[in-house]
């Protein structure tokens, strides 16, 4: 008997075309996207809804990025960016292990209150905030941002972390420390090896979230050398028109690192890291 | 080298006591197969042992030395995981050599040692090999070489053939067995297979809910059970326990037949009869204790076992030795072999039971 199923060509086709228009309907707006960015700006409003522009241009990324401040807000994004990924994933990859290994006092209590800071909606507590980050003069300044991503990211990102350890046999680690390990050592030796697929995982994830984030950046940041990347794009927004050539061109190169970023972190995504451990 | 002694250690969980009184003493060189149901508290024994659980009372001692509080990695002892455990991003050696790795042992040793093991092991060609790309009978290997390759004072092994195919086990159970033999190191193996447990101990140590119900060599367990939980535990098929009221001159069988046996003068009376099926006979009517009908014949080669309904005794297996010519609907007459029934009293121990006094 053959183990090849074979489905009639209807129901393939009619698959095939269910996942086109899917995929179609997902990345349209990035073309539309890519496709105002090298339309010159003469055309933008004569040919509105034309799929293919009648002709191409790059002047909207070379103004872009030689006569607006674009490459300023872009580097305060990457330092906001980098440096929120990289201490919510240490303190959500401790606290994740805390979670998964241990029981404590308090445990639940505090598993409580972290799912409880998801609920509310960040309008609300937007006003006590800027109270907050004014008090302490941190108005205007790229670490206020990274304070305030860093602790709105923590319980998310310790959830999924702890997700990752579980996953991560218990035997492992008791091996280890049979073999004569400290439970650091079996943390450090045998632990965090296996679950780099899962930092990888969450790096990318905060680093995504603080890229694009536009609401704490509006309120706590004025001041054109601090602004990051998502409030830049509204200085394209001028009092009489809207510069959209350039501030689609300004979108097309904000994709560029979060793609970089996920392209470097891909290989660590990739499951099966601890299969062969355990009876499989 | 190792002699280890439990005293009265107990276990809890919160307020949940899963064990208590606890005493055992381990000779050096020993190989004790701790042994029972699921949930008897066998691994959890022996990750005590370990240093894996903490030891909520009494004492664990290793050579006279108190060792309830030194941390597993100071204890000496080699564990094999029944999951295996091996590091998976680790190749063979590695895995096989990390407990040096980690003890900082010169790399030259190191390779002598992982090489040693391995050739003992047939793993020299699989070396290089992530635990992935390992079968499971070759993972079950490796686990072994990465405890053997330690030279600790004791082995303790848990379950380590449970998930392996039965020819695989059969095979990997002599391995363990000539390992013993020639390392004549203390061995704790924790299982939940009889035979595992009957042909590698010296002592078997019979766990049920959180308490020894007995320690002894294979042949005691099968020969003297301390009571009925270890008699029916140790033994396959189950032995056969008959219900049985006290009389004068032995016990009285429920269907009304005298059976000259009794706990002797001065003790609790019966109230179960163990018999093993290889201790019934299937006989002519006029020297059969009961009759009844076969109502399932088995024919393994060897031996064949003739499942049968007693009225008013109920379900007793026979195991004959060979093939047996019956079939299924057969009337069967039974005796028993008198000077290998057991008796237990209502509390399920045993009593030293004498044939033929009253």
């Amino acid at each position: 008997m053959s183990v090849h199923r074979h489905s009639s060509p209807l129901a393939v086709t009619g698959k095939y075309l269910a996942l086109a228009l899917y995929v179609g309907f997902a990345l349209f707006p990035l073309y539309w996207l890519a496709k105002i960015a090298v339309t010159p700006d003469k055309l933008i409003y004569t040919e509105g809804t034309a799929l293919v522009p009648s002709s191409f241009t790059l002047e909207n990324f070379r103004t872009v990025l030689v006569a607006t401040d674009f490459l300023y807000y872009f580097r305060n994004s990457l330092v906001v960016s980098l440096t929120t990924a990289a201490i919510t994933t240490c303190i959500a990859a401790a606290a994740g292990y805390a979670f998964s290994r241990f029981t404590f006092r308090g445990k639940r209590l505090v598993v409580a209150i972290m799912l409880i800071t998801q609920m509310f909606p960040l309008l609300m507590i937007i006003a006590p905030i800027y109270k907050i980050v004014a008090a302490v003069g941190l108005l205007n300044s790229l670490t206020s941002l990274i304070i305030v991503y860093t602790a709105f990211n923590i319980p998310f990102a310790t959830f999924l972390m702890q997700s990752f350890f579980d996953g991560i046999p218990k035997d492992l680690e008791e091996a280890g420390m049979m073999d004569g390990c400290t439970r650091f050592q079996a943390l450090r030796k045998i632990v965090l090896p296996l679950t780099l697929p899962g930092l990888g995982a969450t790096l990318g994830f905060i680093f995504t979230a603080a890229w694009s984030e536009l609401l704490f950046a509006l309120m706590l940041i004025n001041s054109n050398d601090t602004m990051t990347f998502p409030v830049g794009l509204l200085t394209f927004v001028s009092k009489f028109s809207v510069d959209w050539g350039q501030m689609m061109a300004a979108g097309v190169l904000a994709l560029v690192p979060s793609c970089l970023f996920f392209i470097f972190i891909q290989r660590y995504l990739v499951q099966g890291l601890t299969s062969g451990a355990v009876k499989g | 080298m190792a002699r280890i002694e439990l005293q009265n250690i107990a276990k809890n969980y919160g307020p949940v006591e899963v064990m208590r009184d606890i005493n055992l003493e381990i000779e050096d060189g020993e190989f004790i197969v701790l042994v029972g149901p699921s949930g008897c508290g066998k691994s959890t024994l022996l990750r005590m042992i370990a240093g894996l659980e903490p030891i909520t009372d009494g004492e664990f001692r290793v050579d006279g030395r108190r060792m309830n509080e030194v941390q597993p990695r100071d204890r000496d002892m080699a564990m094999v995981f029944q999951s295996y455990a091996l590091y998976p991003h680790m190749d063979v050696a590695r895995n096989m050599g990390f407990s040096l790795e980690i003890r900082k042992a010169p790399s030259q040793e190191r390779a002598g040692k992982v090489h040693d093991a391995a050739k003992t092991l047939g793993l020299t060609s699989l070396t290089a090999r992530l635990p992935k790309a390992l079968s499971g009978g070759q993972r079950q290997r490796v686990a072994m070489g990465r405890a053997i390759v330690r030279d600790p004072s004791a082995f303790l092994f848990d379950e380590p053939l449970s998930n392996l195919d039965a020819a695989l086990r059969v095979e990997m159970r002599l391995e363990i067995a000539r390992l013993h033999q020639r390392l004549e190191t203390t061995m704790i193996y924790v299982t939940h297979d009889q035979v595992e447990a009957l042909t590698l101990a010296d002592r078997i140590v019979v766990l049920n809910a959180g308490k020894i119900q007995q320690v002894g060599t294979p042949l005691d367990l099968y020969e003297r059970p301390a009571n009925r939980f270890v008699a029916q535990f140790i033994g396959s098929p189950t032995m056969n326990i008959l219900e049985v009221a006290p009389a004068d001159k032995g016990v009285l069988l429920k269907d009304g037949t005298l059976i000259g046996i009794s706990p002797g003068t001065g003790h609790a009376s019966a109230s179960d009869l163990g018999v093993r099926p290889e201790h019934l006979n299937i006989v002519p009517e006029a020297a059969a204790h009961f009759s009844g009908t076969a109502e399932l014949v088995e024919h393994l080669g060897s031996d064949t076992n003739i499942h049968a309904r007693v009225p008013d005794i109920g379900q007793v297996l026979v195991r004959q030795h060979g093939h047996f010519p019956l079939k299924t609907g057969d009337p069967v007459h039974i005796a028993m072999e008198l000077d290998k029934v057991h008796l237990f009293a209502p509390d399920g121990q045993r009593l030293e039971p004498v044939v033929g006094s009253g």
